[in-house]
C-alpha cells in the first residue's frame, strides 16, 4: 500500500511527465521558459493550484454532480487561481510583470483541469495530493530543464547570472519562439528515448477516440499492429 | 528503400548515383570557391572547409548512433556544408559556421529521415536559421577584394542594402557586379563563377535550365515591371547561387517541367515582394524555404498523367 503511494507521488515525474510525456499545458510552457527564473515562479505557482484544486475536488467528489462538473472545477480553481494572482501582485511584482497574461491563464491550464478529470474525481484527496505533488514536480522540473537550456544559450545567464563565452556568444534564436519548440521536440524525443517509448502508454490501437479515424479507417493502425507484432 | 529511384515516367535506367551526382555539384561549385578565395582571401576557404568538415562529421555521428546505415560517402553533407559555408559572409566566427552546418544537417536534414526525407533545403534553412539567431555577424560583409569600398574599410554594405537605405553612393559597376568585386555572402557576389557551374550542371544533366531560368527571369521582369533596375536586381544578392544551386534541390524541387517553372516562378516573385517591400533586403532564402514547403502542393498540381491512363 505504501508502495502504491510512492507511485502515485512519482508518477508525474518522469513516467507521466504532464508536459513532455502528457504534452499538457504547453502554451505556457514554451512562453515564459526563456528565463529560469520565471520558470520556477511558474512551476511553484501551478503547483500550489494544482495541489489546492485537486484535495479540494477529491473532497467535492461525492457532492458534484457529474453532468455540471467542469463548471464546478472551473470555479474551484479559478479561485484558487485568484488567491496566486494576488499573492504574487502583492509580494512578488517583479515575477508578475514577467509572467503576465500566463498567471491568470492558469485557470485553464489543461494539466489542473485534466488532473481534476483524470484522477481527483476519482481518489481519496490524500492520493489526489500526492499526485498534485507529483504532477507539480515534474512540470516545474521539466519548466527548468527547458528554460535552463533557453536562458543559456540563448541569452548566456542562468537565473540572471553571467556564464562566462556564452555571455558574449548567444544564440539569440533560442530565446524566440521558434528556437522553444525546437527544442520542446528534442527533450520530448530525449525522454521518449529515455524510457524506451515506455513512457508513452501502450494503447492497443483502436479508432475510438482518434481523431483522424475517419480518414484513415483503420489503415493506420493495421500497419502499427503489424509493426508491433515483429 | 535506398534503392529505389523515384522519378518522372518513362522510367530509364542511367548510371547516375546520388554519390555522381553530388560530385558533379561540387565540381560546379569550384569556381564559387575559387571567387570567394579571391575576393575574400583565406578566411573564406577556412569557414568552407570548417563547414565541409562538420557537416560530414555530424551525418557521420548521427547515423552511427541510430544505427542507421553511413551515407557520409555519397557527399550529399559535404554539397549541403559546401553550399550553406557559400551563403555566409567571410567573417563570420567558426563557431557560427559550426552551429549552421550542425543545425544543417541534424536538425533539418537527419530528424526528418535523412537523405531525400528533408521538407527543405538544409543549407538554405540553416541559414535562414543563422540569420534569425546572428543577425549581426551574419550582415557584417567584409569588404571584397577589387571593390571600390575604401582600402581601410572593415565592412561594406551590399549593393542591395545600399539600393535599400535610397542611395547611390558605394555602388559597385555592372561589371564589378557581374566578376564579384561587391559586399555580400562570400559564394554569391560572382555571377560569372556561379553561371559557369549552372552551366555545367545543365551540360551534366544534373539540373535542369527550368528552375533557374524561371526564377531569375521572374525577377527580371518583376523588377523591370516596378521602376527597379533590372539587370542590377539580377546580379545582385544571392540570386545566382539560390537561383542555380538551392533551387534546383532534387528533394526540396518538383520533379516534372511545368512543376519546376510553377517553382521557379514563385520563387522570383517572393524575392521581389521581399527586397522592393519587405524589411530585409535580400529575400532569396526566404523565397526558397517558403516554396520548399509549398513543394508537396506543387508536385500534386503537376502529377504526369500515365499515358492512356484515365482521371481517377
Amino acid at each position: 500500500m505504501k508502495n502504491n503511494k510512492l507511485k502515485i507521488l512519482t508518477n508525474g515525474i518522469i513516467k507521466e511527465n504532464p508536459i513532455l510525456v502528457l504534452i499538457l499545458g504547453t502554451c505556457p510552457f514554451l512562453a515564459v521558459t526563456t528565463q529560469a527564473s520565471n520558470a520556477i515562479g511558474m512551476g511553484a505557482a501551478v503547483t500550489f493550484v494544482l495541489l489546492c484544486s485537486n484535495v479540494m475536488i477529491s473532497l467535492l467528489r461525492k457532492v458534484i454532480s457529474d453532468k455540471v462538473r467542469i463548471p464546478c472545477y472551473i470555479v474551484v480553481i479559478a479561485s484558487f487561481v485568484t488567491l496566486v494572482q494576488m499573492i504574487v501582485k502583492a509580494y512578488l511584482p517583479a515575477l508578475d510583470v514577467a509572467l503576465g497574461l500566463y498567471l491568470p491563464l492558469i485557470v485553464v491550464n489543461c494539466i489542473i483541469l485534466g488532473r481534476a478529470e483524470m484522477f481527483a474525481n476519482k481518489n481519496n484527496p490524500l492520493d489526489s495530493a500526492l499526485d498534485a505533488i507529483g504532477m507539480g514536480v515534474g512540470y516545474t522540473l521539466a519548466m527548468l530543464a527547458m528554460a535552463s537550456i533557453r536562458e543559456i544559450f540563448g541569452a548566456g545567464t542562468w537565473f540572471g547570472m553571467a556564464v562566462p563565452v556564452l555571455k558574449d556568444n548567444n544564440i539569440s534564436i533560442m530565446t524566440m519562439a521558434p528556437g522553444g519548440f525546437a527544442i520542446f521536440g528534442i527533450l520530448i524525443a530525449i525522454i521518449n528515448k529515455a524510457s524506451n517509448g515506455k513512457a508513452i502508454k501502450k494503447k492497443d490501437f483502436s479508432c475510438e477516440g482518434c481523431p483522424s479515424a475517419a480518414v484513415c479507417n483503420g489503415q493506420n493502425c493495421a500497419e502499427k499492429r503489424e509493426a508491433a507484432a515483429k | 528503400m535506398n534503392n529505389m529511384i523515384v522519378s518522372v515516367n518513362p522510367h530509364i535506367y542511367a548510371k547516375d548515383t546520388t554519390q555522381t551526382i553530388m560530385r558533379d555539384v561540387l565540381i560546379a561549385l569550384f569556381p564559387a570557391v575559387i571567387a570567394s578565395i579571391v575576393f575574400f582571401g583565406v578566411r573564406a576557404l577556412l569557414v568552407e572547409v570548417v563547414c565541409v568538415a562538420v557537416a560530414m562529421a555530424c551525418e557521420w555521428a548521427f547515423e552511427k548512433i541510430t544505427h542507421k546505415p553511413i551515407t557520409v560517402m555519397d557527399l550529399s553533407a559535404a554539397v549541403t556544408g559546401l553550399i550553406l559555408a557559400l551563403n555566409l559572409p567571410a567573417g563570420i566566427p567558426i563557431w557560427q559556421a559550426m552551429f549552421g552546418s550542425f543545425v544543417a544537417i541534424i536538425v533539418v536534414k537527419q530528424f526528418f529521415g535523412g537523405i531525400g526525407q528533408n521538407f527543405a533545403n538544409p543549407a538554405i534553412t540553416a541559414r535562414v536559421i543563422m540569420l534569425v539567431a546572428f543577425s549581426g555577424a551574419m550582415t557584417t560583409w567584409v569588404p571584397a577584394a577589387f571593390s571600390n569600398a575604401p582600402a581601410d574599410a572593415v565592412t561594406a554594405a551590399t549593393p542591395l542594402a545600399i539600393l535599400g537605405a535610397g542611395g547611390t553612393e558605394g555602388l559597385p559597376t555592372l561589371a564589378q557586379m557581374f566578376l564579384g568585386a561587391r559586399g555580400g555572402s562570400m559564394g554569391e557576389t560572382s555571377c560569372l563563377a556561379l553561371l559557369l557551374g549552372g552551366l555545367y550542371l545543365i551540360y551534366r544533366k544534373v539540373i535542369s535550365w527550368h528552375t533557374p531560368v524561371a526564377f531569375i527571369g521572374t525577377v527580371l521582369v518583376l523588377t523591370a515591371l516596378l521602376g527597379q533596375q533590372p539587370l542590377y536586381q539580377v546580379m545582385a544578392g544571392g540570386l545566382f547561387l539560390g537561383a542555380i544551386f538551392m533551387a534546383t534541390d532534387y528533394t526540396t524541387s518538383p520533379p516534372t517541367p511545368a512543376g519546376k517553372l510553377i517553382f521557379g516562378v514563385g520563387c522570383g516573385l517572393i524575392t521581389v515582394l521581399i527586397r522592393v517591400w519587405g524589411n530585409y533586403p535580400e529575400g532569396v532564402s526566404f523565397s526558397i524555404l517558403l516554396m520548399n514547403i509549398l513543394n508537396p502542393y506543387i508536385c500534386e498540381w503537376t502529377k504526369t498523367k500515365p499515358f492512356g491512363g484515365v482521371q481517377a
